[in-house]
């Protein structure tokens, strides 16, 4: 098999511009969405999400023109996400330029809106975002409990009490092509992806699982393909503060053994 | 100008594609009922729906298409599009194009469904179409189904995932070129295969 490990670069979006928190809060700037899309274009990204964090009905036109302006500098994989709520919004997202739309606290709200999404578009545009957090408050890797990870809705706002392996398995059944598995935890911490939740996530479902929440090494992709075998690599902080390159990271990887596209 | 019409099939995102053809100087005429041959240099079936859907929707646009190739006209299907041009699908009921004898089946089921992501397309003879690239090239698959053409001429490059399936198909003397994966989302190699599509209409 010589199907490639994807290094996804992401950018979270508020007010037209890039920004980057911890745990989801604390945001800072980290750049214009357009220039950023085309440096990792350039640099050999294999794709790239744009997540609208401010999402609303009255910034969503500015979104859109975003999204626009953003999948016209792209020749790679576009998912966009945020505040998408219905199918038509999605068929808007995708009629701008996306390839992909990530839905999240709406599929929570209302299952059946995979399906919609996945029969209308196709299963390949429909990716479920997870944001998922350790029961307990416990970001120990070794914390064992039944409801090990429990998913938030509304930027990792709101707890659900729902099983966040139950949750994946029950989305793949209703027609999600791909799962976008957030750590809360790590989210911004840099202190590397939660391997447990991304392995047992990848354990549990038989579609691509996109790992994110805290690389800040280059061991950490490492770790992620290695040990949790993840499909792909989410990374925010460490591309935008350019304290890595994507070449960097591919190279790096490859020299590990890792397929990468180079 | 050269112009190419897309089909569109009322689904997903042609917007890329439109974009990686006006990169390339060529006019893009977004399209859901062909009429007249004599409004396009090329066509494309682009990627996205479902088969049965597809082929149920397509209507006289099928006629249309049979006789396009009947005059070696050339045309490019990408993804769904190339598995239209066989007869049947496993993703459900409905006849395809028939331009080549075969089946489209769906990806062995120990492999995660669906095929998601860079692969390598491994050459197996010379075409125009993949004119200037290397061996192995990289580009970007998103599919359940592949087509398993009954003539083995037809296929230019295989690609493995679970099984090694035909990821490039063409006929130079029919004209009719099909890519499994997306030329307008793979790069570099994938506006270099577009590019030697267009140089085809041009002729």
């Amino acid at each position: 098999m010589t199907l490639a490990k994807r290094i996804i670069p992401c950018l979270d979006v508020k007010d037209g511009r890039v920004v980057k928190g911890i745990h989801f809060v604390k945001l800072k700037d980290a750049g214009n969405p357009v220039e950023l899309a085309s440096r990792y274009r350039d640099e050999g990204a294999d794709e790239l999400v744009f997540l609208d964090i401010t999402a609303s009905p009255e910034k969503r036109k500015i979104m859109k023109n975003i999204v626009r302006s953003v999948a016209r500098e792209l020749d790679i994989p576009f998912t966009v996400g945020g505040g998408i709520r219905s199918a038509d919004d999605a068929r808007e997202i995708l009629s701008n330029g996306a390839d992909k739309v990530a839905i999240n606290t709406k599929a929570i709200e209302n299952p059946s809106l995979v399906t919609e999404i996945a029969d209308r578009f196709g299963q390949q545009c429909c990716v479920v975002a997870i944001d998922a957090k350790r029961a307990g408050g416990n970001d120990s890797q070794s914390s064992k409990n039944g409801k090990q990870f429990e998913i938030y809705s509304y930027g990792a706002r709101k707890a659900t009490g729902i099983d966040a392996l139950e949750w994946a398995k029950r989305v793949e059944g209703l027609g999600a092509g791909e799962l976008l598995v957030t750590s809360i935890d790590r989210d911004g911490t840099q202190r590397g992806y939660d391997i447990e939740l991304t392995r047992s996530m990848c354990d549990s479902v038989n579609i691509p699982v996109i790992a994110s929440g805290g690389c800040g090494k280059l061991e950490h992709f490492t770790e992620v393909f290695q040990a949790a075998n993840a499909d792909a690599a989410l990374a925010a902080s460490i591309f935008h503060y350019q304290e890595y390159s994507v070449p960097n990271v591919k190279s790096y990887l490859k020299e590990k053994g890792i397929l990468v596209r180079i | 100008m050269t112009k190419i019409g897309i089909l569109d099939y009322g689904v997903g995102n042609l917007y890329s594609l439109k974009v990686a053809l006006e990169k390339l100087g060529v006019q893009p005429i977004t399209t859901s009922s062909l009429v007249s041959r004599n409004d396009y240099d090329g066509l494309i079936l682009p990627g996205v729906g479902n088969f049965s859907r597809v082929t149920r929707s397509l209507g006289r646009t099928k006629d249309f298409l049979v006789d396009w190739v009947k005059d070696s006209n050339p045309l490019l299907g990408v993804c769904l599009g190339m598995q239209l041009f066989f007869e049947s699908s496993e993703e459900g009921p409905g006849d395809g194009l028939a331009l080549f004898s075969g089946k489209v089946r769906k990806l062995p089921s120990n492999m995660k469904i669906p095929h998601i992501g860079w692969n390598l397309l491994r050459t197996r003879r010379e075409s125009r179409l993949l004119e200037g690239l290397g061996n192995d090239s990289w580009v970007y698959f998103v599919h359940s189904f592949y087509p398993e053409p009954t003539d083995k001429q037809i296929v230019v490059a295989e690609t493995d995932y679970g099984v090694d399936f035909a990821s490039v198909i063409t006929s130079e003397t029919k004209q009719i070129y099909g890519t499994q994966f997306h030329p307008e989302k793979s790069g570099i190699a994938g506006e270099r295969i577009l590019k030697n599509f267009v140089a085809m209409c041009r002729n």
